[in-house]
């Protein structure tokens, strides 16, 4: 296990009145104390690692995979679709200027119903300049993540210590502090403990705090394709009968000048079946169900294939605990909002501990949390309601269904109003937002 | 009790367990967030901020840093179970909590040590540290003037233990009808927010009874701004409505 310490600042470190020692592994039944401990090291967990160190905080992200492992090509195919606000709280992290190169602009969403010829067309142009949102990959999110954490900057005495890969077996409450504490018996000690360990998260599950969830039948099957027209940044939606199937544009590559990101969603039962294909039978799969706008999909390197599931915690807090990211809530990727509000989830928990912390009070104090879990509880809610229903009104064949959805989808493009709160609600800028996600300084 | 507290240099005396399990279930009572001080926990938040934004502006500190108040000395008069010392520690100020019932004192101790935080609470009253020669960059009265027995004695020996440059920030209940209205009939008779009792509206203080005497004793009053009630947000934030809560920022030049 080796700690990785980043001093945020030269400067008042020494008046932080801690006395720990950092920048050394911690020694096994060790002690060390901090003002926040994250438990999980993936996007969510060390985006709010970054925004409380850059505040002038002690964090200490805890992981149970090598960083190495995380930003490994192979550990995870996945791209993101970036919304606005999300890349405004990426840039206030200082983590933008390092993906910008990786990010696709989306200038356009087509969404389509099966074979029906109507379509709703989501121009960024209705609602601005910016564009719609970006796609990337997740590797070069975690690799920009991974490599600010190695680099010193930021604010007033913040650090960002990262211990990995290690296993936290339990937290431990006492008096006013909550303890981590670990599998080879090593202690960290803080105000607060947040649990960014993901969907299965045992520290949820540690803390008592159930959770709703249930599996849909379907499987999210990803990789990236090459064509040979170019996809001019459109984003394309098709909903299928099995459920949506998606192409997302990417960067170009030396190699690959037009390639683009696939979202396809199975049925659970003929997934496996799928990715068992040869690459050339694969790629025709995937060519019948998208169509030939951009020539034949042809798949580039390997393929990824999720179980999907919902899931929503009872709770976000319970003491000194917050839960962030996939372990308060796991949705349907349909509308790929995911990691944007994950990303939310950061921005308003780490407003609350920021704001909490310049007044001097304690950090984990109920009040605190009752505050992050006010703010996020509705937007989670409204989310997880709306890509249910979506996947459940577009993944039947049924007549009736089919023809009021493409009804719908009609009205929809023809009403500019709904459509542009519609969009803005993708990208991310409708709602009592935190200060990160509005572009802002912590 | 805990190890870190029989160090401390100020628990040293032969300590009743009885006492000291009082003290807790007294601090455990002052500190829940949902208990009988909800009203000062959901409070504390607008007043910290007073107290942050106007004492870093009077000393030309950041509020954005860490530790902004550090170097400088901050007397907590009717310190309670430290509500308001503990925040000022962290924010770096030296701080001196008093309270005139010693079990507040021995409750805040026991948090504070709990909290890991260096503090030095005492059972005085301003009087005793006026007389001592006692002086502060910064007293805080919050909620104490309208409690108080005489009035202008008691701002006669705040005042007095303001350094040079130094600032007085209170924090009180104006007497108007609609103070009656709100903050007794209403708080502590149909919310229940407050124990019957807790207020005497005669002993409420109008914000010119405070200047007058403030400047008696050589402190000029800067501001004086309300503090409301949102029903909303179940918060409270400045406003420019006096007649019910008001802090005051008086400062020696």
């Amino acid at each position: 296990m080796t700690a990785n310490v980043v001093a945020m600042s030269e400067r008042n470190s020494s008046d932080k009145g801690d006395t720990h020692a950092t920048g050394d592994p911690i020694a096994p039944g060790g002690r060390i104390a901090g003002d926040a401990v994250i438990v999980g090291g993936g996007l969510v967990g060390l985006s709010l690692g970054h925004a409380l160190a850059r505040s002038g905080l002690d964090a200490i992200v805890v992981d149970r995979e090598a960083p190495a492992t995380r930003t490994d090509a192979g550990y995870d195919g996945r791209s993101s679709a970036i919304a606005y606000g999300s890349r405004c709280v990426l840039a206030g992290l200082g983590l933008w200027e390092h993906l910008a190169e990786h990010a696709c602009p989306i200038l356009d969403i087509r969404v389509s119903d099966g074979q029906s010829k109507l379509f709703l067309h989501y121009d960024h142009r209705q609602v601005g300049d910016e564009p719609l949102g970006h796609i990337i990959e997740n590797t070069a999110i975690r690799r920009a993540l991974s490599q600010q954490t190695g680099a010193a900057r930021g604010l007033d005495g913040g650090r960002l210590v990262h211990i990995a890969p290690a296993e936290v077996r339990g937290l431990e409450r006492r008096s006013g502090r909550v303890e981590a504490v670990l599998a080879d018996g090593c202690r960290i000690s803080a105000s607060l403990a947040i649990a960014a360990d993901g969907r299965q998260s045992p520290i949820r599950v540690g803390a008592g705090i159930g959770a709703t969830e249930w599996a849909y039948q379907q499987t999210g099957i990803v990789c990236t394709v090459a064509h040979d027209r170019p996809h001019r940044n459109v984003a394309h939606e098709r909903f299928l009968p099995a459920g949506p199937f998606a192409l997302l544009p990417m960067t170009r590559l030396a190699d690959h000048p037009q390639r683009s990101s696939i979202v396809w969603t199975e049925r659970a039962a003929l997934a496996p079946a799928m990715m068992k294909l040869d690459d050339a039978a694969f790629s025709a799969e995937m060519t019948r169900r998208f169509g030939d706008y951009l020539g034949p999909l042809r798949v580039i390197g390997r393929r990824w294939a999720y179980p999907l599931a919902l899931l929503h915690a009872e709770r976000y807090v319970a003491a000194r605990l917050a839960l962030v990211g996939d372990a308060a809530h796991a949705i349907h990727p349909i509308a790929g909002q995911g990691l944007n509000l994950g990303l939310r989830d950061v921005a308003a928990l780490a407003e609350v501990i920021v704001d909490a912390h310049r007044l001097g009070l304690d950090i984990g104090n109920a009040l605190v949390l009752e505050r992050y879990e006010r703010w996020r509880r509705f937007d989670s809610t409204a989310l997880i309601a709306v890509t249910d229903a979506l996947n459940r009104l577009f993944s039947t064949g049924a007549a009736p269904v089919r023809l009021a959805r493409d009804l719908g989808l009609a009205v929809v493009d023809r009403l500019p109003p709904l459509k542009r709160l519609l969009m803005r609600h993708a990208m991310g800028v409708v709602g009592d937002l935190p200060r990160l996600v509005r572009g802002e300084r912590l | 009790m805990t190890a870190a507290a029989s160090s401390s240099p100020r628990a040293k005396s032969s300590v009743d367990p009885a006492e000291v399990a009082r003290f807790a279930a007294m601090s455990e009572a002052w500190w829940d967030p949902h208990g009988q001080f909800r009203p000062l926990h959901r409070l504390n938040p607008v007043r910290l901020r007073f107290i942050r934004d106007r004492m870093c502006r009077r000393f030309g500190r950041d509020s954005e840093r860490s530790r902004p108040l550090s170097g400088l000395k901050l007397l907590d008069i009717g310190c309670g179970g430290g509500l308001i010392a503990e925040p000022m520690t962290r924010l770096g100020a030296d701080v001196v909590g008093i309270d005139a019932a010693e079990r507040n004192i021995g409750t805040a101790r026991l948090h504070a040590e709990e909290s890991g935080l260096t503090i030095d609470y005492r059972h005085a009253t301003a009087e005793d540290l006026a007389s001592a020669g006692e002086a502060f960059d910064i007293v805080l009265a919050l909620e104490i003037v309208e409690h108080v027995a005489d009035l202008g004695v008691f701002l006669a020996a705040a005042s007095a233990l303001v350094k040079p440059g130094g600032a007085l920030v209170l924090a009180t209940l104006n007497r108007t009808a609609k103070a009656f209205v709100l903050a007794i009939a209403g708080a502590e008779y149909v919310l229940g927010w407050l124990p019957r009792g807790t207020h005497d509206w005669r002993k409420f203080v109008r914000p010119s009874e405070l200047e007058r005497n403030l400047r008696r004793h050589g402190l000029t009053t800067t501001e004086i701004s309300g503090v409301c009630y949102r029903l909303l947000t179940d918060d409270w934030t400045l406003c420019r409505d006096v007649s019910v809560n008001y802090m005051a920022l008086a400062e020696r030049s």
